[in-house]
Formats: structure tokens, sequence, C-alpha cells
């Protein structure tokens, strides 16, 4: 062994494998265009490629590989969700990612210690109670447990006995975990590339030939091509994107804020949130411990941080531990999240026949990174919507068919 | 911290005001069609640039108008909703 390495060091012509290959030149014409190169688009690379033989894939990307929303958001995967529709997704999703990093042959680090969500109120705890059964009833482990518990579960919470917010209990919920984002994202970029998917980093959609109801060309700033299917996976600009389409979108965009402190010594095993305080934190396997909130009070298309937020953050993560109180942070971001109005995302058929979307994943989209991409494979193949994503059309807002999922999150509200 | 012109209270910390989302047209509910109503309840600006959106100062529930920037996070201007007619004749 340290004889071949010091071959290959010594070496001058030893070419480093490359996972990712270097961004080619644009074909003509693509089967399957996918405008966005984050986690969602992908994997939707990955399962044309592996399941269904579509090779002639391009994933186009503005900036760089997985640098937007899915390198800015907290990786909480959960399935706690309140309606029918919603859990049935989201528990396909943490089922994928139990078997990710096997699917991809690559380490995802998805690491399932379980989510706890504390109440400071009776209200909220009799609205756990509602989302518990929901989970119970489609097998997903989640249960309403009682202080004592949440401290056997998580032994340094402050409690805050008497306090303005004194936990009264919490929602265990056994199936939720966590995953190295970067991991995911390259995971199936690699998988994907190996298939013979083209990824065209610093590639931008600049607008859309159409003819009739379907697209025929792509206009992007490193040139034209003619395209089979298109699915838009744009993250922050979804709406963007689907005006150059020439679809409306009901989508508002909000910055979402986190921040990582330094490392500390493992102590918080599970993810912990809460909706009161508008945090979360997790302890990455770093030791850095993550801490999300809530997102901006007023619409912003900027990734541009304020301290008011990281103050909130903050205020939030020391009442909970107090012990954090001289700990240093050591990295802060924001991301542009594309808000819906029911907090559920749209996928699924656009007024375009041959556009598929995967827009409006706002606060909730890194869990679903597998799920998305695995049904949007399956439309684009079968060109016709799957089953699982009917319910989550853009069409559902006509018909006020909304799901809201406003409560499945310590995001935003 | 950052400041917002109050029409009626002067210059304020923005901790006291609340974002109601951008202006838009009412629509006659009883009238409407399904699709303008969906648009109407759902459909909401979101352009990268200046947008005009309804705010409250919280604590004297007072209601009007400001001119944001999106991208910049910039307050261009306040204004009392009743100058509102006259500013939208002229853009």
């Amino acid at each position: 062994m340290p004889l071949t390495l010091l071959k290959y060091g010594l070496k001058r012509d030893y070419v480093p494998h490359r996972e990712i290959p270097a961004t080619p030149d644009l074909r003509r014409r693509y089967d399957v265009v996918i405008i966005g190169g984050g986690g969602h688009g992908l994997a939707a690379a990955h399962y044309l490629s592996k399941y269904h033989g579509i090779r002639n894939v391009a994933v186009l990307e503005k900036g760089y590989l997985a640098g937007g929303n899915t390198a800015r958001n907290t990786t909480t995967i959960r399935s706690n969700y309140i309606t029918n529709q919603s859990i049935r997704f989201y528990k396909e999703a943490v089922s994928l990612y139990e078997d990710m990093s096997h699917e991809l042959n690559f380490n995802v680090m998805f690491s399932q210690r379980g989510q706890l969500t504390l109440a400071h109120s009776e209200a909220t705890l009799r609205s756990f109670h509602l989302r518990a059964e929901m989970g119970k009833h489609h097998g997903t482990r989640i249960s309403v447990v009682d202080p004592r518990q949440v401290k056997e579960i998580c032994p340094h919470l402050n409690m805050d006995e008497g306090g303005q917010h004194e936990i009264l209990g919490g929602l265990w919920h056994e199936d939720g975990g966590t995953a190295r984002h970067d991991a995911v994202a390259w995971g199936y970029a690699a998988q994907a590339a190996r298939r013979g998917v083209e990824i065209h980093q610093r590639t931008e959609v600049l607008g859309f030939d159409t003819s009739g109801d379907k697209v025929s060309a792509i206009r992007t700033s490193r040139g034209t091509v003619s395209v089979g299917h298109v699915i838009q996976a744009a993250g922050g600009a979804n709406q963007h994107v689907a005006k150059l389409a020439g679809i409306d979108m009901p989508i508002r965009c909000f910055p979402l804020q986190a921040m990582v402190t330094q490392p500390l010594k493992p102590f918080l095993h599970t993810l912990v949130s809460s909706a009161n305080l508008h945090t979360y934190l997790v302890q990455s396997s770093r030791g850095e411990i993550v801490i999300g909130g809530g997102s901006d009070p007023y619409q912003l298309i900027s990734t541009r941080s304020t301290l008011d937020l990281k103050e909130q953050l903050a205020h939030g993560a020391v009442q909970l531990f107090p012990f954090l109180h001289n700990v240093k942070l050591l990295r802060q971001w924001a991301g542009i999240t594309d808000m819906t109005p029911d907090y559920t995302p749209i996928m699924g058929a656009s007024p375009l026949k041959n556009y598929w979307l995967d827009c409006g994943w706002g606060t909730w989209g890194f869990k679903a990174t597998p799920v998305a991409g695995k049904y949007l494979a399956d439309t684009v193949a079968n060109e016709r919507v799957a089953d699982i994503l009917l319910p989550f059309s853009l069409g559902r807002f006509e018909k006020m068919a909304l799901i809201n999922e406003m409560g499945a999150t310590a995001a935003s509200h | 911290m950052k400041i917002m012109n109050c029409p009626l209270n002067g210059p304020r910390n923005i901790s006291e005001f609340t974002c109601l989302g951008p202006v838009h047209d009412a629509v006659d509910a009883q009238s409407v069609g399904d699709a303008a109503w969906c648009h109407y309840l759902f459909y909401q600006e979101n352009k990268a640039g200046i947008i005009r959106e309804w705010w409250r100062h919280t604590p004297s529930n007072y209601y009007f108008i400001a001119e944001r920037h999106t991208v910049t996070d910039e307050i261009i201007a306040t204004y009392s909703a009743s100058e509102l007619p006259r500013i939208e004749n002229k853009s």
C-alpha cells in the first residue's frame, strides 16, 4: 500500500479520480433538462438514470453544485406532519434516507437519533396529541411525552419550572434524524454522472421557447438546447424561473437564517425544537451546535443575515441550554425560501405539457430530497403525475384543496 | 437595529411594526370567478425590486403603506394609506 501510494505520488501524469466531471459543452438536445443543481434536481437525475434508463439528461445550475438551499438548511429529516397526504409522502422520505448510503454507495452520515419538539403551553400539547395520533395511524414512530420523559430523552434541557417557557411536555418522534447535506447532493450527483447525466454548473436559464403548450427549447447563458421534458427544481429562484416559462406561482420569498457554534463535546443526542421560541438545535457529527429558527418577518430576495434574527436564535438556544451562553459562533448564513400559502410544496404538472414542477419547498425541502427526486423521475418517465404527488398540484389552490402544514415546522410561525 | 419611519409616530424601531403583505387590488367576492378569487387570495407580488406593502405600527394599531426594496432591504418611502390612490395614479 505505501509503495503504491508513493508510486502515484511521484507519477507526473497521474489524474485523480473526479466523481463529478468538469462541466462539458452543452449538447444540442436533451431528453430531460433539470433546472437546479441542488439535492432535489440531482436526486431526480439519479432516479431517471438508474431506474428509468433515461440518461440523456442535463442538470443546469446557475451557481455551483448544491450551493443554494441544499447547503443552507439545517438538515432535519422527519415525518411528524399532520395531514394524510403529507405524512404518507414524508414517511417514505424518511425510509429512503434510511437506505440512502447503501443506494448511493456514499456515506451520507444519516443519523436517526429522534426529534424532540417541546411544548410550553397547554394549547401546544393538545396539538401534539393530534399530531401523534395522525402519525401513529400511518405507522410512524411518534408519541407525546411528559416532562419526566423529556428529561430522560434530553437531560441537559432547561425545564424552566415555574418560568415563562416551562416545558410541559414534548412530541417525541423517534424516526427523526439528520444527514450530511453535501454528501446527499454529492452522492446523487456522482451516481447520476457515472450513468451519463451531464451536470452544467454556472449555467443560468435565461428563457424558454415554446410551441403550443410545450417547451421546445431552453435559452441559457451558455447556449440554447432543445428539450423533451423539463423539471424545475430551482429552490429560492422557483418563482423567477417559472415566470420565464410564463407560469404564475403562489410563492413569496423569505430569508431563513441559521448559524453554528464552535465544536463541543457530544452532549445533545436528539434534535430539539421549540415552536414557541422559534428555535431548533442539533449537534452535528463535528460537535458544532447547529441553530436554526424563524423566518425573517417580511419578504426579501436576499441571503444577507440580520443581527435581529441572530439575536433571536441565540436567545432561544440559551433559554433551552443556558450553558451555551459563552460558546462562540463559527459561521452564520441565510437562504431564500420559496414559501407557499399552505406551507406545502407544489409538485407535478404545470400549464405546459412537458414542464414539471418541484417548487414551493420553503423551509421544509431537505428531508424530501430522495422522495421528490424519486417521484418526479417516475412522473417524467411515465409522462403522468405519480399518484403520491397528485395532492400537491399547482391546481389545488383554485380548487381550495389546500394542505395546511403551517404547524409542521418551528421555522415560520 | 433597523428604523422605520411611521407616518403617524415618526422613526421607530422596526420591531414595533408588523408587515401585512403586498398591496393588491380588492375584488368583489360576490361576483368574482373562481380563478380570479384564487388569484386574489393566494398570489402575491414577489418581485426582486421595489414593492408596495401594508404595514402596521403595532402599539398604536396604525396602518400605512411602505415601499421597500426586496433585494437591498431598504425602506424607500412610507406614507398614509389615504395617499395611495394619488401615488398609484402617478405610477
